[in-house]
């Protein structure tokens, strides 16, 4: 799965969790997930759950740490979608 | 101390209502929301019927934020917010996520326990090893004070936000907490209620105490019989009722319209002593609770109009009633016009207390008294003290000025509250 397909995936997981759905428009790799789309942090654990079921993973909580903006969500996604793989 | 406590908003999700037009007319024509419970059915319970409110989950979109509902699962929670919301807007208020805090604004709401299917869900999850997959909204719905701690975010209020738990007098002492607060000058108003899920898993344990009716399956409408020969026990009811309670000046200020006032209460405990136990009230302290009510609200128990009982449909209807005849120290001949709202509702254990002062305030508003309704056999115990013409079992018109309200728990707690229809008197 390349990127870009990720980044529309994410936008879906990212949803309940973004008041202003309009803010999910203009998302790419440096949207950080509290500062722009004012994601309530509590929720940033919701989102890893979502995202651990949507693609099959299990994010553990370092890499969970990293999860602060877009771009750092795709990379951990993939990551853990190759250690699967491999 | 001459302020002046007025009740200007009211929100019900009850089991023969959801919303005060529909309660209203419920409670007017005596319609039971009593229905077969095939849950029960299935878990092999001897009570097979329940209260459960007709409630649309979806409509709770209007009321949170999207990302607030998304997650929300406890029922309890659900009715309180779209009964406390619509208190709030009943009383002429709006409310957005950008107001400030109401610092002169609190909130008293309670519960007995918190919602099980919350509970269960984390209990499985975490023996399954997945404590992980809980995420961030678990805990919020499954602390004691989840209900109150959705309705004041929701509405920024600032003055004190408190949980109250009394058994099945929690919602009168909500209501008579907030009273408090705004008569001592604490508070200018009190978002005051309670809320209960219908619960397997409560009111399993209920049904083993033997205390739930069973001898009406069939006929889920006639099954809640307060004060008949007939009472075999309470019918399982749930739901949530939410009263605005306001300085009367304050309320005038902005120009809110009143339902009722009232006039004061009285929250006591027998102690456990003298016949009262875990279960059972101990007479003198239900006596004394409603005297000290009478006495604080200064009202004479011979104007007393109506008693809204508590009167769950059990053997302690008729011992309820003998405080009654005690405490406004009445004969038969004297003795006012009684009802109980758990013969259409069941029994909402802490939310029973707050869904019938909302009647209560409504009997005054709209000046009615609703029937009893499964009285064709009442018991001749009970009749010998209050005389037949006290127990309407039809809807009455009539001018009624002041009310008595209680309500009687577990722990041997009781609460009484007076109201009074209001009257602007300078």
């Amino acid at each position: 799965m390349d990127r870009q397909s990720i980044l529309e995936e994410l936008k879906r997981v990212l949803t309940p969790y973004t008041a202003n759905k309009e803010d999910l428009n203009s998302i790419n790799d440096d949207t950080d997930l509290i500062k722009d789309l004012k994601i309530n942090s509590a929720n940033l654990i919701d989102i890893i759950i979502d995202a651990e079921a949507k693609y099959g993973i299990e994010i553990d909580a370092d890499s969970a740490e990293k999860m602060s903006n877009v771009g750092s969500c795709i990379n951990v996604i993939i990551e853990k979608m190759q250690q699967k793989e491999g | 101390m001459n302020r002046r406590v007025v009740i200007t908003g009211l929100g019900v999700v009850a089991p023969n209502g959801t919303g005060i037009p529909d309660f209203l007319q419920a409670i007017q024509n005596g319609v039971s929301g009593i229905r077969f419970n095939p849950q029960y059915e299935a878990l092999n319970f001897n009570c097979q019927v329940s209260g459960v409110p007709v409630f649309e989950w979806n409509h709770l979109e209007n009321y949170v934020t999207e990302v607030s509902f998304h997650g929300l699962k406890g029922q309890g929670i659900g009715y309180a917010i779209k009964a406390a919301l619509d208190a709030w807007t009943d009383a002429g208020n709006t409310f957005d996520t950008e107001n400030d805090t109401h610092w002169d604004t609190g909130c008293v709401f309670g519960n007995s326990v918190s919602d099980t299917s919350v509970i269960k869900n984390i209990i499985a999850r975490v023996d399954a090893k997945e404590a992980k997959k809980l995420g961030s909204r678990v805990i919020e719905q499954v602390m004691n004070s989840g209900a109150t701690a959705y309705i004041s975010g929701r509405l920024g209020l600032g003055n004190k936000v408190i949980t109250n738990s009394a058994a099945c007098a929690t919602g009168s002492q909500a209501v008579l907490m907030g009273y408090e607060y705004i008569k001592y000058g604490m508070a200018k108003r009190m978002l005051v209620g309670s809320t209960e899920h219908v619960d397997p898993y409560i009111f399993g344990a209920f049904d083993s105490m033997r205390v739930l009716s069973r001898k009406f399956n069939s006929v889920p409408g006639q099954a809640s019989r307060p004060m008949s020969a007939t009472a075999g026990g309470f019918i399982p009811g749930s739901g949530a009722g939410a009263l605005v309670l306001e300085d009367l000046d304050f309320a005038l200020a902005r120009g809110a319209s009143i339902y009722a006032e009232i006039l004061g209460g009285a929250n006591n405990s027998g102690g456990q002593r003298n016949g009262g136990s875990m279960t059972a009230p101990n007479n003198e302290g239900v006596i004394k609770c409603i005297e000290d009510a009478i006495t604080n609200s200064n009202v004479n128990p011979h104007d007393i109009d109506l008693i809204s009982g508590h009167l769950t449909a059990t053997l302690a209807d008729k011992m309820e009633i003998r405080n009654w005849v005690a405490a406004l120290g009445t004969d038969s001949s004297k003795f006012p016009l009684t009802n109980s709202l758990k013969s259409m509702t069941g029994h909402c254990l802490s939310a029973a207390g707050s869904i019938e002062c909302i009647a209560v305030a409504l009997q005054i508003f709209h000046q009615f008294i609703h029937p009893n309704i499964n009285l064709e056999d009442p018991n001749p115990e009970i009749v010998e003290m209050t005389g037949m013409d006290a127990l309407p079992t039809a809807c009455i018109k009539k001018e009624i000025n002041i009310v008595a309200k209680a309500n009687f728990g577990f722990g041997d707690v009781n609460t009484c509250l007076i109201f009074s229809k209001f009257r602007n008197n300078g």
